[in-house]
């Protein structure tokens, strides 16, 4: 019984607070099954009120990038100012944009 | 040290402190539990649940001390009492024993609890009311928390089925006790206050059957044998979780936090 094969799997927990619009990942804990990790997540993560919904998923069947790309991923986007939306003149009608 | 206080044994306190009490003293048998849980996810879910107990309880000693009319504050009601004047279930002041007890006593208690605190939503009481209406949303929790686990662990390996089977061969005489009725009930019945415990027998064990047959398990036997804490007469245990819980405020008399 102390080999990690026999450890409860990883969850990632997301949480949904009561005025927000998506679910924010708030951190991980282990739990046998989904139903589990729903009732663990309530408990370690929404108990000062922090949100009205709950997803958990399984760690290992996240995809993540690798962080060994992220020169190449990432740093290429760094010089590219014309792709965020600053550049408009915009009527004086629209003031909320 | 400071004295015991005297309480007032009016029925409709008693009552509540029936209540009152065996939330409080469940709690403290949970809050045992704090760093010693099988898996830190767990031990925050049983010390939620001991607080949800201490609310619930803080709310029905304060209000039996209104009704009570002594000028007794939950506090005082909570640490200052003797032994007999306390009217927790006997299964509640029971040693936390092993997890597989721990989840089992806490699905009798908490089917227990929600089953009453439905009812007393609908209390002639106004306070009592407003109390369920905040307690039965916790005691729904615990109840589908502690009907998970005891599946679980009848379900799952054979050490976890023989230690659910011995905390069920264990606990199981300890149960008539939630529904015996007396004069105390009864006079509540009669206020509106809240129901008999008695009539809340039926539907419980239809809710205990349920998990059971889930969980491969059988209802067991009654047995001849009752415990009496309702009515302040205790298991040998009671001295030893009061001498825990007592020895702050007997001894730094009014502390507060």
């Amino acid at each position: 019984m102390t080999t990690t094969q026999n450890e409860w799997p990883l969850w990632e927990v997301f949480v949904r607070s009561k005025a927000g619009l998506d679910h924010k990942h708030c951190g991980s804990l282990h739990a046998a099954d989904p139903k589990l990790a729903i009732q663990m997540a309530r408990d370690v993560y929404t108990r000062r009120q922090e949100g009205v919904s709950i997803w958990v998923v399984r760690s290992d069947q996240i995809v993540a990038s690798d962080p060994g790309d992220k020169a190449m991923y990432f740093d290429p986007a760094e010089d590219k100012v014309y792709r965020h939306p600053t550049f408009y003149e915009l009527p004086k009608s629209l003031d909320h944009m | 040290m400071t004295q015991s206080i005297q309480l007032q044994r009016k029925p409709e306190v008693q009552y509540l402190l029936r209540v009152g009490d065996t939330a409080l003293i469940l709690a403290q048998r949970l809050a045992e539990w704090c760093g010693h849980a099988p898996v830190l996810e767990e031990d925050i879910a049983l010390a939620n649940m001991a607080l949800d107990l201490v609310g619930q309880s803080r709310a029905l000693l304060t209000h039996a001390g209104t009704l009570e009319g002594a000028g007794h504050d939950e506090d005082q009601l909570a640490f200052l009492r003797d032994e007999r004047d306390y009217f927790n279930a006997t299964i509640a002041e029971l040693p936390r024993g092993d997890f597989a007890f721990t989840v089992l006593r806490n699905l009798i208690v908490a089917t227990w609890a929600k089953l009453l605190w439905e009812q007393l939503q609908a209390s002639s009481d106004a306070e009592v009311g407003a109390i369920a209406g905040k307690a039965v949303k916790e005691a729904r929790y615990h109840q589908q928390h502690a009907a998970d686990w005891v599946v679980r662990l009848a379900d799952g390996t054979e050490d976890s089925r023989r230690r659910i089977d011995a905390a069920l061969a264990e606990l199981w005489r300890f149960t008539p006790e939630l529904f015996d009725s007396d004069a105390v009930d009864a006079a509540a019945h009669a206020s509106g206050l809240g129901p008999r415990v008695a009539d809340l027998r039926e539907p419980w064990l239809a809710e205990m059957t349920a998990v059971f047959m889930e969980a491969g398990l059988s209802v067991p036997a009654e047995s001849g044998f009752r415990s009496t804490g309702t009515r302040g007469v205790h298991s040998e245990h009671m001295g030893f979780i009061l001498a825990e819980m007592q020895h702050l405020q007997r001894s730094y008399p009014g502390g507060v936090w």
